[in-house]
């Protein structure tokens, strides 16, 4: 059985701690990983531009990497949503790559996902004991459909207060580009987002995708607010080690 | 655009005109106070039909296979209405439709007309094109009436004043009454029907829209709340009704569907106060309604759609407003920002679609993070986040695209279609940061960061990425994996198996794919 990572870009380059906590993770529930070098990024940020081209060069490089894996694991729904929802659609006119594409998505899941469908695991064996709100990541939650998951995994982690954020499913104003082209729409949504969170009073923000977190909490840093953001892996790992009687 | 197109925001482009929208504190309210009431309301109905998914698949089923063969029903629709002696025009144009009305009401000599509210009238700009004539035309749906005496355009599908709140609204009432009037609901309504009831007496013509017109019967079906369009369709002596072309229904037990997603989407009610069918003018066994009676169906770009795989879908909307309520960016720009007659997610993909021109797009579809949110409230499933990326790439395609994008693309592709090239690209970052980093993150508001650090800070890159820690990671995790490995194979194993062998998640198209992982992904209810 062959297990790879699909660590992807933003992960590698900016968040690397996220995608060690998640191969602990795995590792520790006797997933032996590995992690094909020559993978870059899904082409997200190209495609939701509208450069399909430029976007099938970088996905090329998943479907090769990924070629004989069994399994493709990811720290992201938005990600493993773009190889779901688009992948099809992005190599429709390939029929060659076309089944490469449809192979990769049968195999590729969201970290939550894997461990909860794939495995059985909802109790990582992980304490916490803070307050915690969660905020689902859009493509995660709508392109991929993961919504229990990760509420299953967070609810068997001892000493964890989980309080509810208010219109959690509401955007957290990222979108890739669009943070950076329609600015003040994007910063008017993540202040919004920001001001529910502090409104919870919780202590950690918790997500499953790094553009939200980078989002989330460059805005909380930028308005010098303490909350922890947090990806899922990033919180279950510390709280594994945290447990000293595992 | 002129100030009639766009209500009364100014600037140019949707990111303009937004920024103008987010500094105006009263609409942003009034928007997001009515928007979070509206979808919660949505929420509740839904949730309390019990079957809403079944029902939502049976809405789609019946508009895609509508609009599939509009061709059929569209004939049968007219053949049907002009057997019980309804005129029915075709109008290819939004000039064509205007053209149309007005040669009848010149023809009627009428002199004031009744209104009831339609969105295709705004398309069209009707009733500018009535005051050229000389025709004091009337809007008698409340929300319309104040958007007409503010002179503005609807800044919502279906609630065209969502912008102003009581106290402006006040405002505008009282100076139509020569009165100072309270700002209290129940005041302002009466004022308001009062001055209509005289105008509904006087009317030499009405003129409605079409939520759904029955192709079996060639009748025309509306809702309201205010039983003012039957006011409008049983007083005056001609009726004039404006029709989508894609307004059209096979039968009568579709409406059933229809009925009940459309309310429930809209405003949460588990019906519409008033539907009314009409089937004809009056007959003369009727106690009311038109002696004449004219249906005009509107093209204006619908039929563009028709046979396009990535925009057909959009002929499905039952403009239900849903997707407006659900949209973070619509909460926050409200609807002139859109700049067109349809407004949020609908609007940003509509728009565009209808006028077919490329120049005009860019802007607009960029205002939206993709989100998803309106695909997952439409009642009839319409997949608007995928349309907004075809419409970016159509962009693309026909060349009108700012240059510093195209560069920054060309970047992406040379880095990441290699990963050596990413590499050294990281490289590269970590060197270029060193001056621009304090406390391991970065303020300054240059280059692509200059928006994003107007409301953020960002991360410096950490020295080492995930793929410079692999080898040592890897040693790591060796250890972790031991005794337990051949537990998670069988795990894994078993999933596969359960899953069956001939696991194939795509044979339905791209937009909604059926669960690929024990029937997760694709299709998103709430
Ligand atoms: S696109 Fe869907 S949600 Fe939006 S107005 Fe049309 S039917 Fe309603």
């Amino acid at each position: 059985m062959k297990v790879s990572l699909f660590i992807t870009c933003l992960s590698d380059a900016m968040f690397p701690r996220v995608g060690e906590a998640m191969a602990h993770l795995l590792a520790r529930h006797g997933v032996k990983l590995e992690f094909p070098q020559t993978q870059t990024c899904c082409g997200q940020p190209a495609f939701n531009s509208g450069y399909f081209d430029e976007a099938r060069a970088s996905a090329r490089t998943l479907l090769e990497a990924f070629a004989d894996s069994d399994f493709v694991i990811s720290p992201s729904g938005s990600c493993t949503g773009m190889i779901h929802h688009y992948y099809p659609k992005l190599f429709e006119h390939d029929p060659v790559l076309l089944a490469e594409a449809n192979r990769l998505v049968d195999k590729t899941f969201e970290f939550s996902q894997f461990l909860v469908q794939v495995l059985g695991v909802t109790d990582v064996g992980a304490v916490f004991p803070y307050k915690v709100t969660y905020h689902p990541s859009c493509h995660g939650s709508r392109l991929l459909g993961v919504k229990e998951e990760p509420l299953a995994l967070l609810s068997h982690v001892q000493g964890l207060e989980l309080v509810p954020l208010p219109f959690a499913e509401d955007c957290c104003g990222f979108g890739g580009t669009f943070a950076v082209k329609m600015c003040d729409i994007s910063g008017a949504m993540v202040t919004e987002k920001t001001d529910h969170i502090i409104e919870t009073e919780a202590e950690v923000l918790v997500s499953l995708d790094m553009g939200c977190l980078l989002n989330i909490s460059g805005n909380l840093r930028y308005r010098g607010n303490p909350v922890r953001a947090m990806h899922l892996a990033e919180l279950l790992y510390e709280g594994v080690k945290a447990n000293v009687h595992a | 655009m002129s100030t009639h197109d766009t209500g009364h925001s100014a600037g140019s482009t949707v990111k303009e005109r937004a920024k103008i929208a987010l500094n105006d504190e009263f609409l942003v309210n009034a928007v997001k106070y009515t928007t979070e009431k509206l979808r919660s309301g949505k929420h509740t109905a839904t949730a309390d039909h019990g079957e809403w998914e079944t029902w939502r698949e049976r809405g789609r089923q019946i508009r895609l296979h509508t609009i599939a063969h509009l061709d059929y029903y569209l004939t049968q629709f007219a053949r049907n209405a002009r057997a019980q002696g309804v005129h029915v025009h075709f109008a290819a144009t939004a000039q064509e439709a205007v053209d149309l009305t007005m040669a009848i009401a010149k023809h009627k000599q009428a002199k004031t007309v009744v209104k009831s509210k339609s969105m295709v009238s705004e398309e069209l700009h009707i009733n500018k094109a009535f005051e050229e004539l000389g025709i004091e035309s009337i809007e008698t749906d409340l929300g319309e009436y104040i958007i007409q005496l503010a002179d503005e355009t609807p800044s919502h599908i279906i609630i065209p004043a969502i912008h102003k709140n009581r106290y402006q609204i006040a405002d505008l009432l009282s100076k139509e009454a020569g009165e100072t009037l309270a700002p209290d609901t129940k005041i302002l309504a009466g004022f308001a029907r009062r001055k209509l009831r005289e105008k509904f007496l006087e009317a030499d013509i009405g003129m409605t829209g079409c939520n759904f017109a029955i192709a079996s019967t060639g009748s025309i079906v509306i809702f309201e709340n205010e039983g003012n369009a039957r006011m409008v369709s049983t007083v005056p002596k001609t009726q004039i009704t404006l029709m989508g072309m894609e307004r059209i229904i096979p039968t009568w037990d579709d409406l059933e569907v229809m009925s009940t997603l459309l309310p429930r989407s809209a405003t949460g009610q588990k019906l519409t106060v008033y539907m009314s069918g009409i089937t004809g003018p009056r007959r003369e066994a009727d106690g009311d309604g038109p002696e004449e009676m004219h249906v005009i169906i509107i093209d204006n770009g619908r039929s563009q759609q028709l046979g396009d795989p990535e925009f057909q879908e959009l002929l499905n909307c039952i403009r239900c407003g849903a997707c407006l309520n659900v949209c973070p960016v619509y909460r926050h720009i409200g609807g002139h920002s859109y700049g067109g007659t349809y407004s949020g997610p609908i609007g940003a993909v509509l728009t565009p679609a209808l006028k077919g021109n490329v120049a005009e797009w860019d802007d607009i579809a960029n205002a939206s993070s993709l989100c998803g949110a309106c695909w997952e409230a439409c009642p009839v499933k319409i997949p608007l986040h995928d349309m907004l990326i075809y419409l970016r790439r159509r962009k693309v395609e026909s060349g009108y695209t700012a240059a510093d994008e195209k560069l920054g693309m060309k970047g992406f592709r040379y880095v990441m279609s290699d990963h050596r090239k990413l590499k050294l690209a990281l490289r590269a970052g970590k060197l270029g940061q060193k001056f621009l980093v304090r406390d391991g993150f970065i303020k300054a508001r240059i280059g692509p960061l200059k928006g994003w650090n107007a409301y953020r800070q960002v991360p410096a890159l950490p020295s080492k990425s995930f793929r410079d820690s692999w080898k040592h990671l890897d040693q790591e995790l060796e250890q972790e994996v031991g005794a337990k490995q051949s537990e998670a194979e069988r795990k894994m194993r078993e999933y596969l198996e359960r899953r069956g062998p001939s696991h194939n998640g795509h044979s339905e198209s791209h937009t909604s794919p059926s669960g690929t992982h024990g029937n997760q992904g694709g299709q998103p209810h709430e």
